[in-house]
């Protein structure tokens, strides 16, 4: 299966071309056969190829050349796969993931006119993504990086009539631009260091280099800018939550599962630079922990429920970065697999909510839904104990590894700690806010509309993410429980070699060691503070509606504002940008450029002018011009000589 | 060969084909008539047959008499084609004065 490998690459992007070009001329059902198809083909061939390759035995990774793409001197850039674990495990979650998605779009998107073109799009973003995490070299991750920036502007525009929808890609796809310069800055550095763009050449030619240590933090600097902009990291995370505008299995399948976590895989791939700067790496931590936060206290007070869910990915994207700021990458990845299960079902699940009550969005329209749409309610409140971390779902073993790891780290690690901890509360608190508001509350809908469960193909999916976001926690468990290490030593091979340059430079961050006491503690700490969300919600919304939350004043008009970053930006970036734009437009170029360019022309009109005078029509004096010319010509060879 | 010719500087013949010349370009420019126009252009021409004449007698040499005949050829020819045109263009405006003619501009 390994020989076939690049076959799952190119079935997505043949049925990006098959119902791209096609999409006119087939019937739905056959799209999104297709589609769904060149999604989960590949899933089973990686799956085989899993099997063959061992990868808990295997160290060397197995590279897949396809062909030279760019040969210029000594720069080399090949579509070359590099087929090991770390990009193993995030085909996995994209194909598998995204072919449950697909199949949920077949029943979410029945009745829309552009369905085949919303499957060929599905389709480009695989394809792209897949490009990223497999690619061999930074130039054909880049590829990919952008590739799913161009997806993702087109699947969160896909409704391009309505201006909202419009503005939001365009949103998303700038704020990812800002984010990527950091990207070239970054190749180009590593290129300039390292003589090669290949992971594992860079890996070698870097040990090799005594000084590189000293351009690390620059280097890690730049690529955490990038990661900043596709993961929605503070400052450039205001695209996320606005790119909610695109169809909910979108949300899901790229503000979930795959393409905000590229940040964190481009981290753990370039793992021997990030872990030779600690300095930039506490930064992400700072970053990391600080978005958790923020985007968590933001989330408490929304009334959109797709909004809702889009704060708590930014919070649980911090998360991640908290872990690999701390340098514990594999706490990062493991969140980042749980986070995919269990958010995934949730925006799948809202988007059943949204479907069975004819395109509501608005939490406080919605109530008492629990019974009526059973499937649905149990899943979702599967994913919602897993994503506020009670025992023993995924989410808990995922946060609480990260947790610790933040708690053991340097000097700084109680505050990142209690900064994740406070975080981890507010998440339980509006995860269960928006589960009793919608599912227990009041009955707000419309009662004109018949509330139904949604077809099979959207609940199967549904029932399968379910099932791993309550499993998936045991591939790694802490040492108080069964003491599982399965992921720590699956990712051995990938992170060991940038481990030993690290140690050997002497910039690896320590982490204290731990007493399994106080690992029991802490685990003990952060269940009890999400059943304190639990109960607040409970109580603010269930026991007795009280209205402390919903009358926005002070600082509660503040947070349902979202900080108000959103009009920040505007005045201080966007406003003045576009003064400065219209200035050079309607300055600049009509009263300078267009005026120096109109006058060349006018000139020449000028000198027409006179000149079509001589040409009088009389005979005479057209002869008298050349006797005039001729007697020029020979006093000028008379007195110049031949 | 007539000894007359042979005394008469080559100075005197130039001079004389300068001042043939110099008729008929004045006769080209200041003339109204286009058939006077002609003759002048005919005056010209040989004023310029005159000193290659002249120039290939001195050097001794056949060259400047062979061009003459062509040039000649070529006046017959421009005064056949000319003269054709004149007669066409006298019919159609009854005029030979060459400013009436002045419909070619744009």
């Amino acid at each position: 299966m390994l020989e076939i490998f690049p076959l799952v690459v190119f079935l997505p992007l043949f049925g990006f071309l098959f119902n791209g070009f096609l999409k006119g001329r087939i019937p739905h059902r056959m799209a999104g056969a297709i589609g769904t198809l060149a999604v989960f083909v590949p899933f089973l061939i990686t799956l085989a190829a899993f099997n063959e390759f061992r990868p808990m035995e295997r160290t060397a990774p197995h590279l897949v050349s396809v062909f030279d793409w760019i040969v210029i001197g000594n720069f080399k850039s090949s579509f070359g796969y590099q087929i090991d674990q770390l990009s193993l495990y995030m085909t996995l979650i994209i194909t598998g993931i995204g072919s449950l998605i697909h199949l949920y779009s077949m029943g979410y998107m029945k009745g829309n006119t552009s369905y085949n073109r919303f499957f060929a799009y599905l389709n480009l973003f695989i394809f792209c993504m897949l490009n990223l995490v497999l690619s061999d070299n930074l130039v054909l991750t880049f590829l990919g990086w952008e590739g799913v920036g161009l997806s993702s502007y087109l699947l969160i525009g896909f409704d391009y009539e309505k201006s909202s929808a419009a503005e939001a890609g365009m949103k998303a796809f700038i704020l990812n631009r800002i984010g990527d310069v950091g990207f070239i800055f970054g190749t180009g550095f590593l290129f300039w260091f390292g003589g090669s763009l290949q992971y594992l050449e860079l890996q070698t030619n870097l040990s090799g280099l005594g000084e590189f240590a000293n351009y690390a933090n620059i280097v890690a600097l730049f690529f955490f800018v990038a990661a900043m902009g596709k993961s929605a990291q503070i400052p450039l995370y205001v695209w996320l939550p606005d790119a909610m505008a695109g169809p909910t299995p979108v949300s899901a399948l790229i503000h979930a599962a795959t393409m905000v976590t590229a940040g964190v895989f481009l981290i753990v791939r370039l793992n021997f630079v990030f872990l030779l700067a600690p300095e930039t790496s506490l930064f992400i931590a700072c970053i990391g922990a600080t978005t958790a936060l923020f985007a968590a206290t933001i989330g408490t007070l929304q009334n959109d429920i797709k909004k809702i869910l889009a704060y708590s990915t930014v919070s649980q994207l911090g998360f991640m970065f908290l872990a690999m700021g701390s340098m514990s990458y594999v706490a990062g990845l493991f969140h980042l697999m749980t986070h995919a299960f269990f958010k995934a079902l949730l925006f799948l699940g809202a988007g059943s909510v949204i479907h069975a009550l004819h395109h509501e969005q608005n939490i406080k329209n919605m109530g008492g839904l629990f019974g009526k749409i059973k499937i649905t309610s149990f899943t979702f409140l599967l994913g919602t104990l897993a994503i506020a971390g009670f025992f023993p779902f995924s989410g808990f073993f995922s946060k609480d590894l990260i947790l610790e790891k933040a708690y053991t780290y340097g000097s700084f690690g109680t505050i990142l700690w209690t900064m994740g901890i406070a975080a981890a509360f507010f998440t339980s608190f509006y995860m269960f806010r928006l589960v009793f508001v919608v599912f227990f509350g009041k009955d707000n809908t419309d009662s004109h509309h018949k509330i139904h469960e949604s077809p099979w193909t959207m609940t199967f999916p549904l029932v399968v993410l379910a099932i791993g976001a309550a499993s998936v926690g045991f591939l790694q468990t802490p040492h108080f429980f069964l003491h599982i290490d399965t992921l720590e030593r699956y990712f051995a091979p990938v992170l060991s070699k940038g481990y030993e340059l690290a140690s050997l430079k002497g910039s690896l961050a320590e982490h204290k060691s731990l007493v399994h006491d106080v690992e029991l503690s802490l685990a003990g700490f952060s269940v009890g503070i999400a059943t304190i969300g639990l109960i607040l919600a409970y109580f603010l919304y269930q026991r007795k509606h009280s209205p402390i939350l919903e009358e926005h004043t002070g600082f509660r008009k503040i947070l349902f504002h979202k900080y108000y970053i959103d009009e920040i930006y505007d005045f201080l970036l966007v406003r003045p940008f576009l003064f400065l734009s219209k200035g050079v437009a309607f300055f600049f170029d009509t009263k300078i450029l267009d005026r120096f360019f109109i006058s060349i022309g006018l000139s020449f009109g000028v000198i027409a002018g006179g000149l079509r005078r001589l040409q009088s029509g009389f005979i005479g004096d057209y002869a008298l011009f050349i006797v005039i010319g001729t007697f020029c010509i020979l006093v000028y060879l008379l007195t110049r000589g031949v | 060969m007539n000894p007359i010719i042979n005394g008469i500087p080559i100075s005197y013949i130039l001079g004389l084909a300068g001042i043939l010349f110099s008729i008929g370009v004045l006769g080209v420019l200041i003339r109204r008539n286009i058939v006077i126009i002609f003759m002048s252009v005919e005056l010209i021409l040989n004023s310029v047959n005159l000193v290659f004449v002249t120039f290939s007698k001195a050097l001794s040499h056949i060259s400047g008499e062979t061009v003459v005949f062509f040039v000649m050829a070529i006046a017959a020819a421009e005064a056949a084609v000319g003269l054709a045109l004149v007669i066409a263009i006298f019919r159609h405006k009854k005029s030979t004065n060459v400013d009436e003619l002045q419909s070619m501009k744009w």
